[in-house]
């Protein structure tokens, strides 16, 4: 069954209370909704939790379901941030009311579009849903910037994301054309690679916007 | 035998014979447009086909004149013209703009598309381009050599077949092909071509909007259209006024076309064009699976990284600079040419001859006096400068034609980014060292206004050139703690106000992307020629202003306007711990930056410099105001306003610097 949103809420925040802060509980009055509130009674009758005294446990079944709820929210700031690039305050409230849509299935979604992302944009870690350790035990490497790439690497490029069409175009007119072999030759002070018999380098800020596919 | 008939007389039916003179003097004399990616051998070939020279190197973007020269092919007379390099019928740079108007506006009748053999699959949807614009594209697959010995093969005849113009196999720098390419030139016919095509949505989208276009470009509707759903804004202002009345309905039409394939159309437009290519090149061209890693790949690699390209760095700087031009061309060959043939030989013996035929010694002061023009112009001109300068433009242009250059660019490109530029500024930034005013208008090529501004500041203010930089090598050589004073303040100051220049001047540092050319051994003809034209370059520039200079001087003399200006300057040269003689000497070096250290080098060896005073002189006077054909050349590239500004500010800081070092080397007894 479906949770409402403010049950979504205390998971979470139990979630990194007892789970990521290891104390093993989370203490009612820091969740930020007050303990007299029906949602706690939604959530002991699913028996995902259990309240003793100020203090709110996870049963097993909870800790999982506070897991997916946490891992939704990550991606959805990951969401926000790396694809409709909205950052700071807005991103973040806007994330809040996305985490919501991402039930079973979306999440899936979104997570193999981001590549099966590790962290959120604050560096904490993203729990790994199915679809990444399907996609670990596959040795599915994905598409990442040529930066990830280590030197003597190769894979073929995939695409050129830059808001600078004219830096595409010379890119594209050069030949670094999505479907071409690329080898990458040195990371350091510049990165340089190899398509076809011909050599570039490029600064970081290029090297970033050029998306390969590792193989 | 029957192939050609058969040509033949597809060309008559065309109505278009290039046989013998009757038919040409119908269209005046012929052009002749090379084209092609930077560095795959244009100038080489435009050197082979006029016998005159355009500076060849092996460095992306140095072309950015246009070169026209004359050449007789067949007993006909054309015009060869060589474009800088350009990518692809839609330009981004400046380069790719100038040639594409030599396309446009001069109409050529043939053009030659150069490609680069090994590189054939990335260079050809460029021919494709220039194919469906209707052009008439002789296509040049150069550098076969070296392709090659990598086990590469081409199939030519098969590709001209595909490709419906005429193909050559060639290698141009070893004058492979030559004979054929002139063959094709003067018997050009143009063919209907059967090219692979679009995708259907792309042509019919292509289609809309060519049957619009009423005007005439140069080029075909097909690929005007092309042009204008890229949102070419050139293209768009020429159709604009040549379509009138039509516009509006042309403009509608595009907007609705850009706008329905926003998300990716360059893109699509590029893969459709690789898949073409793909189809053309299937079974003409073979690779072999296996690299083979030639020992210029081995030396590409070595200069790149930094454990081992910053010592490459330093030996090239040591023996190609201090060696080479410092010690041999500044020391040797200046004392040779100045101390015994000038000073010992030729100028007493003019100095005789103008004796007995101008009884007036005012007169003879002006050619064989202390600032007489024989005297001293030829003799700063021919005895001092000339053999620097000599020895630098052939330091630079083996550099140039090895491929190092980019391999430098990359190096320092994180140090550039800094100061406001990117690594590729190191080609002005090294040519400075040569002449700043050659380089100041080779800052063209970089990309946008705000590193150009910062490129031409700091060529004007911290680099000295090679014929400064040997006189004062010679001066300060003896005393190597004031080279090092010296050295040091120059790098100091070239950081300090490119990181405040970067941060004063609004805009953003652009991207750094380069292709890096193969690293080549230099052929010593082109090495020879190159220098022989930077030097004609050089002398014809400076020679008339060392005379109109030295005629100054002379005027100065004898008006006692030196003597003058030494008393009025003697408060400012005494701030900097100067004797008021200096005076002479910056005021040289506002005619130009060498004659000003000439003029110290003059002061040296009359005794008047201690080494503090020469190490404070040096360091000012390397900062010192740019000159005069510099100045001109930064208030053509960049405008009065900025070259106005440039100068004052150089003014001041130069004597500000000057002050400074003195005061603190005179606290701190250093020297």
């Amino acid at each position: 069954m479906k949770l409402s949103e403010k049950a979504e809420e205390i998971l979470e925040a139990m979630w990194i209370a007892a789970e990521e802060e290891g104390q093993g509980f989370a203490e009612i009055e820091k969740i930020g909704v007050p303990a007299d509130d029906p949602v706690y009674k939604e959530l002991t009758g699913l028996a995902y939790i259990e309240i003793k005294g100020e203090r709110a446990y996870f049963r097993p079944e909870g800790r999982k379901e506070g897991e997916k709820t946490i891992r939704r929210h990550r991606l959805a700031e990951r969401l926000m941030m790396d694809v409709l690039d909205m950052r700071g305050e807005n991103g973040h409230s806007k994330a809040c009311q996305f985490e919501h849509l991402l039930n079973e299935g979306v999440d899936t979604k979104v997570c193999t579009m981001l590549n099966h992302p590790a962290t959120c944009p604050h560096g904490r870690r993203i729990p790994p849903g199915e679809c990444c350790l399907e996609a670990r035990r596959r040795g599915d490497l994905g598409v990442v910037p040529l930066t990830e790439l280590k030197s003597g690497e190769e894979g073929a490029i995939a695409y050129i994301q830059t808001g600078d069409s004219k830096k595409m175009q010379k890119l594209v007119a050069m030949g670094v054309l999505p479907g071409n072999r690329i080898r990458l030759l040195q990371t350091f002070p510049s990165y340089i690679f190899r398509v076809g018999y011909s050599e570039f380098a490029v600064d970081t800020n290029m090297a970033r916007e050029i998306f390969i596919n590792r193989q | 035998m029957t192939l050609f008939r058969s040509r033949l007389r597809r060309r008559l039916r065309k109505g278009c014979s290039c046989h013998g003179p009757l038919a040409d003097a119908s269209c005046g004399v012929r052009k002749v447009a090379l084209v092609g990616n930077p560095n795959v051998g244009k100038s080489v070939l435009f050197n082979a086909l006029t016998g005159t020279y355009a500076t060849v190197s092996n460095y992306p973007g140095t072309s950015v004149e246009v070169a026209r020269g004359a050449a007789i092919i067949g007993g006909v007379s054309f015009q060869i013209i060589d474009t800088p390099g350009m990518y692809s019928l839609l330009p981004i740079t400046e380069e790719e703009r100038v040639a594409r108007r030599i396309l446009l506006e001069d109409a050529p009748d043939a053009v030659i598309h150069v490609v680069d053999a090994r590189n054939l699959e990335r260079m050809l949807p460029m021919t494709v381009q220039l194919i469906e614009a209707g052009l008439p594209v002789i296509l040049v697959v150069n550098i076969m050599d070296e392709a090659e010995r990598l086990g590469i093969a081409i199939n030519i005849p098969l590709l001209g077949e595909r490709l419906g113009i005429p193909v050559v196999g060639a290698a141009v720098a070893r004058k492979r092909g030559l004979a054929e390419i002139q063959g094709k030139i003067s018997c050009y016919a143009k063919r209907e071509h059967s090219l692979p095509r679009y995708s259907a949505w792309l042509e019919n989208d292509i289609a809309e909007i060519a049957g619009l276009l009423r005007g005439k470009y140069g080029l075909s509707t097909k690929a005007v259209a092309l042009l204008l759903l890229q949102r070419d804004r050139e293209m768009g202002d020429l159709v604009r006024i040549a379509e009138g009345d039509g516009f509006a309905a042309l403009e509608a039409k595009i907007g609705e076309k850009i706008y329905a394939r926003r998300e990716s159309f360059h893109l699509d437009l590029s893969l459709e064009r690789r898949r073409i290519t793909e189809k053309i090149l299937e079974g003409v061209f073979r690779a072999p699976d296996e690299r083979k890693v030639t020992l210029g790949e081995k030396l590409s690699r070595w200069s790149v990284r930094p454990l081992t390209g910053v010592p490459l760095l330093c030996i090239v700087l040591y023996y190609g600079l201090y060696q080479f031009v410092g010690v041999f061309g500044a020391g040797t060959i200046v004392d040779f040419l100045e101390g015994t043939v000038f000073e010992k030989y030729f100028n007493p013996w003019i100095t005789e001859i103008v004796r007995g035929f101008i009884p007036w010694p005012v007169w003879q002061e002006l050619f064989t006096g202390e600032y007489g023009v024989i005297t001293l112009g030829l003799r700063y001109a021919l005895g001092i400068i000339l053999p620097i300068v000599a020895t630098f433009f052939l330091f630079f242009s083996v550099l140039e034609d090895s491929g190092y250059f980019p391999r430098l660019a990359l190096l320092v490109d994180r140090i550039f980014k800094r100061i406001g530029l990117t690594g590729r500024a190191v080609i002005p930034m090294v040519l400075g060292f040569g002449c700043d005013t050659m380089a100041t208008m080779v800052t063209r090529t970089l990309e946008t206004t705000r590193e150009r501004i910062i490129a031409t500041l700091l060529l004007a203010l911290a680099i000295p050139c090679s014929a400064q930089l040997g006189v004062i090598l010679a001066l300060l050589s003896q005393e190597p703690r004031a080279l090092l004073i010296w050295g040091f303040c120059l790098i100091l100051v070239f950081l300090l106000v490119g990181l405040l220049a970067a941060r004063v001047i609004p805009g953003e540092t652009p991207m750094f992307y380069m292709e890096l050319p193969p690293m080549r051994l230099p052929q010593l003809s082109n090495i020879l020629t190159k220098t022989y034209t930077r030097m004609q370059w050089y002398l014809l520039e400076i020679l008339p202003l060392f005379i109109l200079a030295s005629i100054l001087l002379w005027i100065g003399k004898i008006t006692y306007f030196f003597d003058k200006m030494a008393v009025w300057t003697a408060p400012v040269m005494a701030a900097i711990g100067l004797p008021q003689e200096t005076a002479v000497a910056f005021i040289f070096g506002f005619f130009r930056r060498d004659y000003g250290a000439a003029g110290l080098y003059d002061l040296q060896t009359k005794g008047l410099l201690n080494a503090r005073q020469l190490t404070v002189a040096a360091v000012t006077l390397t900062l010192f105001i740019p000159c005069i054909a510099q100045f001109l050349i930064i208030k053509k590239e960049r405008g009065l306003k900025v070259a106005m500004a440039i100068g004052i500010f150089v003014s001041f800081f130069a004597f500000g610097s000057g002050y400074a070092l003195n005061k603190i080397l005179a606290t701190t007894g250093l020297l």
